[in-house]
């Protein structure tokens, strides 16, 4: 909009190069020498990365570094990639489904229950979650320290934020295409998953990515309510591995690697979505 | 039950003709709300509130019994778990200012006319998204006192690097650092967002009455900025009171008790074995939280700007 307003267009400054190109050297030495340090040290052999020295390898092993790390402990990392995966791939699942639910009907209908609901949602956004007693429940359930327990804690954990994002997206669509459903015969069932779900894609892309990256990335949950090694998830490896082989650098940073490859991949790929997400209650408050 | 009362009451005329059944017929039903409210209030509130009971209990895996404020008495006696307190406090308040301040500038650089605007936003964003032990532990080894890349850089230029996580005195700074390292970009994101819905014709009235940058700064981004600025210290504050996984992928609460906080107390009570003192603990946590972002989000929302 402003970019096609005269007073703009006519009035074009020049790019300040001096300032971008100190903003260029510096946001390079602050934010990607550490990432080069990451990547270039699983790539040396273990001598040299106990040096720690920001230098290039003297030679490329990242192979047999890849293929050692992944061997570790009766290849964990494998088992925890799976773990991982199933995970995220279920709470997201389940999450995008209840969240959207939940945030049509407390967009649509303004009745006794909308006050309550609003609460609890904010306070889920607030309040720490209560560690013990969680597992407590959770034993009572026969769930802990089962990957069906933590799947429903990272739901019940991230419900809140993704009814915010469904409910202020839900906002925009209109009443009357729901009326017009209505019209024709279509029950709640049939309005929302037939005719409403499909409409939100845009917003199911943001929550799946900004949540996926979010509990792929989760150490505290796994640490609490899955314990043990052989079902362990890839942030808990990657902790105990640098317990078990903190001399081995390359090793440690090539595990690091692979376990940053798969929010990287979701950047390339969902740049716009996760800006949109993150930034949702930017303008509103 | 409660959906017909209110049904009724919104169309009464068509509700008292149909029968019974077909009058519970809302297009939208309040059923959605049950299969994630069965979840979270299994796993949030019922553990939220017995969290509460639980505090005042001895507690171990076999059965609790009460014992009142015990724990709390504990809790606030232990020198430990009242600095815990403290650095909480420091941590999240240092953070989040951090986080206002360079994200501010940095979103208005980043929307300033400046060449590889792409090349920045993302390069400042990406951490964001990166695993938090993955960044943990790279930088437990950068921060390395005598081998550790920022102190060999330092070096070279002539200045000795203090011991940044064995330093009793720096390592609760230093993890709020690489905090600020990792999560500044999310700050600047959402600046960036509140910058550009500023309507364009405000700065250029300003530009035309020949207001300098720094009156354009204070007296038109800054004010209109503010739901940004709102979002980034609540955020950046709640999440800086709760944060766990980097302190204990970088110093465990160490060297001594100087960079622990209260989610590690409560994480270092459950694995001894207190459960009762870890949630006295949870429930320090949540009273802290409430205390500081309650009354602060409602402040801070009342005095919206008039434009």
């Amino acid at each position: 909009m402003s970019t096609a307003e005269p007073p703009v267009t006519t009035r074009k400054p020049r790019p300040n190069y001096l300032l971008s190109l100190a903003a260029i050297l510096i946001s390079t030495v602050v934010f990607l020498i550490p990432f080069a340090f990451v990547l270039l040290t699983a790539f040396k052999d273990r001598q040299q990365a106990s040096l720690l020295d920001f230098s290039w390898p003297h030679q490329f092993r990242f192979v047999q570094n890849f293929v050692e790390v992944v061997e570790a402990r009766d290849y964990l990392l494998i088992i925890a990639y799976i773990n991982s995966t199933i995970l995220t791939v279920a709470s997201v699942a389940i999450v995008v489904v209840l969240a959207a639910m939940v945030a049509y009907v407390l967009q649509r209908r303004a009745g006794r229950w909308t006050g309550l609901i609003n609460f609890l949602v904010l306070s889920g956004l607030i309040i720490p979650p209560a560690v013990v007693p969680t597992i407590w429940v959770l034993q009572r359930l026969g769930l802990f320290r089962t990957m069906p327990g933590l799947i429903l804690v990272e739901v019940a954990f991230g419900l809140s934020f993704c009814v915010l994002l469904f409910r202020a997206f839900i906002a925009t669509i209109p009443r009357e295409l729901d009326e017009a459903a209505i019209i024709d015969g279509a029950g709640p069932l049939r309005l929302f998953f037939r005719v409403i779900f499909p409409l939100l894609r845009s917003v199911i892309v943001t929550v799946i990515v900004v949540q996926s990256v979010a509990v792929f990335n989760d150490f505290v949950n796994p640490l609490y309510f899955l314990p043990g090694e052989e079902n362990a998830t890839v942030q808990l490896t990657l902790y105990n591995f640098y317990s078990q082989f903190n001399t081995q650098y390359n090793l440690l940073f090539t595990d690091i690697l692979l376990v940053t490859i798969p929010p990287l991949i979701m950047f390339l790929f969902f740049n716009r979505q996760i800006v949109a997400g993150m930034t949702a209650g930017a303008v509103k408050g | 039950m409660a959906t017909t009362t209110i049904h009724q009451r919104s169309r009464p005329a068509s509700a008292s003709a149909t029968t019974p059944r077909k009058r519970r017929h809302s297009p939208y039903p309040y059923w959605f709300y049950l299969p994630a409210a069965a979840i979270y209030g299994v796993l949030f509130l019922i553990p939220t509130v017995l969290s509460f009971y639980f505090s005042l209990t001895r507690w171990s895996i076999f059965d609790s019994k009460f014992i009142g404020f015990d724990n709390y008495v504990t809790f606030f006696q232990e020198p430990a778990l009242v600095s815990g307190l403290v650095h909480t406090l420091v941590y999240a308040v240092l953070t989040s200012g951090l986080k206002v301040v360079l994200g501010m500038l940095l979103a208005i650089l980043l929307t300033s006319q400046i060449v590889a605007r792409g090349y920045l936003r993302s390069v400042v964003f990406f951490p964001v998204l990166v695993s938090t032990i993955g960044v943990g532990l790279t930088f437990t080894v950068l921060m390395n006192p005598e081998r550790g890349l920022i102190n060999q850089a330092l070096d070279t230029i002539g200045i000795a690097g203090p011991g940044w996580l064995t330093d009793p005195r720096y390592a609760l700074l230093s993890v709020a650092l690489v905090d600020v390292w990792k999560g500044v970009g999310l700050a600047t994101l959402i600046y960036i967002a509140g910058i550009v819905s500023i309507p364009a014709e405000y700065l250029e009235a300003a530009r035309v009455d020949g207001a300098s940058p720094w009156h354009v700064f204070r007296r038109i981004i800054l004010p209109l900025a503010r739901p940004a600025t709102v979002t980034v210290i609540i955020l950046s504050l709640i999440g800086g009171l709760r944060s766990f996984d980097l302190i204990w992928a970088m110093t465990r609460g160490g060297p001594g008790f100087t960079s622990d906080v209260i989610a590690s107390v409560i994480y270092k009570q459950y694995q001894a074995g207190f459960y009762g003192l870890s949630t006295a603990g949870n429930v320090v946590l949540f009273l802290v939280v409430t205390a500081i972002v309650l009354p602060l989000s409602r402040f801070l929302n009342r005095k919206e700007v008039e434009l």
